[in-house]
């Protein structure tokens, strides 16, 4: 079984990706599908549970905005870790839409970003460049204060994160 | 200035803990160069010509003299024994070693200081007016603004990894000594009709290859809501600005491409929906930082006795009337000035200061300032409340270690970066074309002449010596492997902004010196009365001096 990183420790990844170019009958389990999928199968898949999309860095999010409640886990995929696109992405989400499932961050990430992925809404991380998913966990949690509150504080005064 | 509280002291100690792990992991291999390059630039890191250079943050210029101590021993122990000031009001070390790095960091966290975000694609050190809180044309104080946007700034989730860097200058005077119109965006504290003090917002200013001022995209912004109006700009440059090509990354390309009147009605969109969001500041937000800023205990005085006993003293000593005229500026507070200490003496890299230099500024700013300084944009440093009584006492000990050039604001107090003597980018060298300037300009009868004029040289077109806002701006080109010197005209970087134009070819560096007293003197047969040369070239035109200049080189 695969593994990914969430904020409460390592844990088993059962989520499937299907790749836009794969085939539209979808596999058993838990399965992740493109975004641009989901736009031409939506009244078919609404109703299947244990779904989930995923989308680039460069997507848009208001054609699904209606759907966001079907939805177990969002995948956003980097293909560079610097395209600071997904950060927003994920930003919008959480404040603006409301998501309240798991918000995954996959492609080429690196273990430095975690805090700021964390602090920006994603809750689940596949690394693809680490051994030792324990260690990168500490990354999660490389500081103790902040000056935003995206969360509703006051920005200027500097919040204690949760741990 | 603003004192840190165990909050801003714990997140840089963590940040150096966390640059530590990362610099561990790049050395042993567990990180590849290309992960490690854009964490090291957010720590201010490059790898340089020669070594690595380490740009030191310097939150809108202010500068404790314990700041400035530390310092100087991080120079003598990590460097060479000098340090750089830079235009935006940073400092630069050029020989660290990469290994030594984490402990440099920890020694600068010990005096609250830091490199955080001092390059990279994210929000740069936020500058403002070297004369903020001091001079007697502002409106309010920008420096409170400045700290809440760079604590808001300061490891933003959201926007560490932007299309490109992102530059924010904000002034509270009605004379813009902070190039705002030069800048990603330009904040302008200004007073509505109301009489409520607000922010004029200007977007899409920059230098570099493709210069352009900043456009106003909202005449009026109450202060409590900048955080979130910053917010949106940022969110929709993050979002829309090029990614696919560096050189068209700045938000400026954005603006232009969509229009500024687009790009504000998208910003005004996405401010619906963050305005009086969490970032709102309260009126206590405000507060708590306008009172973490330390307030200089001014004495009273007989400024009538003390002005007096200055022109008494300046008539015995020219050489202290020049300084004076030059070096010495009127302050808010009756019975202080402010005094600029050049950087700027002959022969000495501009924005240069050595270790014994950093040590001997902060033994004035102790004896005479409140232990306080500021870093300017024209890379010098001004101890900003010096009771006139002081003056002549200060003035002696400058002299002595050599910052009492009177040059402030006349040709040699010119704007210079490091260019190819240190950095990997630039095409030519600048120091010693601002050398061969110095030494050919060094008559001060001439330059008191000359008055009010600005020169600066930029080594590449990456412009970090801001040679488009110059009223003479000089550019390193690279012709065919050899290093010549663009020359521009009519840049200016206060309220009536300007980039300069090309006045035509470029001219080998031997040529330099010759060529700027051609134009030199073209002003001074075409002047009339007072102007100074960017008046007189306002009026003029391009054509004279073109016509000479290539007439004579022909």
């Amino acid at each position: 079984m695969p593994k990914l990183l969430r904020l409460s420790g390592v844990d088993d990844d059962n989520w499937r990706f299907v790749g836009t170019d794969d085939a539209d009958e979808l596999p058993t389990g838990a399965v992740l599908v493109p975004v641009q999928k989901w736009l031409e199968h939506r009244e078919q898949w609404r109703t299947r549970g244990n779904i989930g999309i995923w989308l680039d860095c460069d997507q848009d999010l208001d054609g699904i905005a209606p759907d966001i409640p079907c939805f177990k886990v969002i995948a956003i995929k980097f293909v560079d870790f610097a395209d600071g696109r997904g950060f927003s992405l994920a930003s919008l989400l959480r404040e603006r839409f409301g998501f309240v499932g798991e918000l995954r961050a996959t492609g080429q990430i690196l273990r430095e970003q975690l805090f700021y992925l964390k602090r920006c809404g994603f809750d689940s991380f596949q690394l693809p460049h680490e051994d030792n998913l324990a260690a990168a966990h500490a990354s999660l949690n490389e500081f103790t204060v902040t000056y935003q509150d995206l969360s509703g504080g006051q920005c200027t005064e500097l919040t204690t994160t949760a741990p | 200035m603003y004192i840190y509280n165990q909050q801003d002291k714990t997140l840089v100690a963590e940040r150096v803990a966390q640059f530590r792990e990362q610099t561990r992991r790049y050395l042993a291999g567990e990180l590849s160069e290309e992960a490690f390059r854009p964490l090291r630039l957010q720590n201010g890191l490059y790898i340089q010509r020669l070594a690595p250079m380490l740009r030191i943050s310097v939150p809108y210029g202010m500068l404790a003299s314990r700041q400035l101590r530390k310092l100087a021993h991080i120079t003598r122990v990590y460097d060479k024994g000098y340090a750089h000031f830079t235009t935006r009001q940073n400092i630069q070390l050029n020989w660290p070693q990469l290994e030594q790095v984490p402990d440099l960091l920890a020694e600068l966290a010990e005096v609250d200081m830091h490199c955080i975000q001092t390059s990279g694609n994210c929000v740069r050190n936020i500058t403002s007016d070297e004369y903020a809180g001091i001079s007697a044309d502002e409106l309010e104080d920008p420096r409170p603004w400045c700290e809440i946007i760079r604590q808001w700034s300061t490891l933003h989730p959201e926007f560490a990894f932007l299309p490109r860097k992102f530059k924010i200058a904000v002034t509270g005077s009605t004379t813009d000594r902070a190039a705002t119109q030069v800048h990603d965006i330009g904040l302008q504290l200004v007073k509505n009709s109301a009489g409520n003090i607000g922010f004029q917002v200007l977007v899409g200013g920059g230098l570099g290859r493709t210069p352009m001022l900043g456009v106003v995209i909202r005449e009026f912004l109450e202060p409590q809501h900048i955080l979130t109006y910053l917010q949106a700009i940022l969110r929709i440059y993050n979002r829309y600005g090029r990614r696919d090509n560096k050189y068209k990354a700045r938000i400026k390309i954005l603006v232009k491409a969509w229009s500024p009147e687009v790009f504000a009605q998208r910003v005004e969109e996405e401010w619906a929906f963050v305005r009086d969001g969490p970032n709102t500041l309260t009126h206590a937000d405000i507060e708590r930082v306008k009172q973490a800023f330390t307030v200089p205990v001014y004495a009273s005085s007989n400024t009538d006795a003390d002005m007096g006993l200055l022109h008494t003293i300046a008539e015995q000593h020219p050489a202290f009337a020049r300084w004076l005229q030059r070096n010495v500026r009127a302050h808010q507070q009756p019975g202080y000035h402010s005094v600029t200490l050049s950087l700027k003496p002959t022969g000495v890299p501009p924005g240069d200061a050595t270790d014994v230099q950093l040590e001997a500024i902060a033994a004035l700013a102790d004896d005479y300032s409140f232990g306080e300084v500021r870093v300017t944009h024209h890379q010098n440093v001004v101890l900003g409340d010096v009771r006139t009584s002081d003056l002549f006492a200060l003035w002696r000990r400058a002299k002595d270690h050599g910052f009492a050039t009177p040059n402030i604001g006349t040709l040699t107090d010119m704007i210079c970066c490091p260019g190819g003597d240190f950095c990997s980018l630039a095409n030519a060298k600048s120091i010693p074309i601002a050398e061969a300037l110095q030494r050919r300009f060094d008559d001060l009868d001439y330059l008191y002449d000359l008055g009010d004029l600005s020169l600066n040289i930029s080594g590449c077109m990456n412009a970090c010596g801001h040679h488009h806002v110059g009223n003479i701006g000089i550019l390193g080109v690279d012709k065919k492997g050899a290093e010549f010197y663009q020359i521009q005209l009519g840049g200016n970087a206060g309220n009536d902004a300007a980039l300069g134009a090309v006045l035509g070819p470029s001219f080998s560096a031997e040529l330099v010196p010759d060529i700027v007293a051609q134009i030199l003197e073209i002003y001074v047969a075409r002047r009339l009365e007072d102007e100074n040369f960017i008046e007189t070239f306002q009026r003029i035109g391009m054509a004279p001096f073109k016509e000479l200049i290539y007439a004579k080189a022909a």
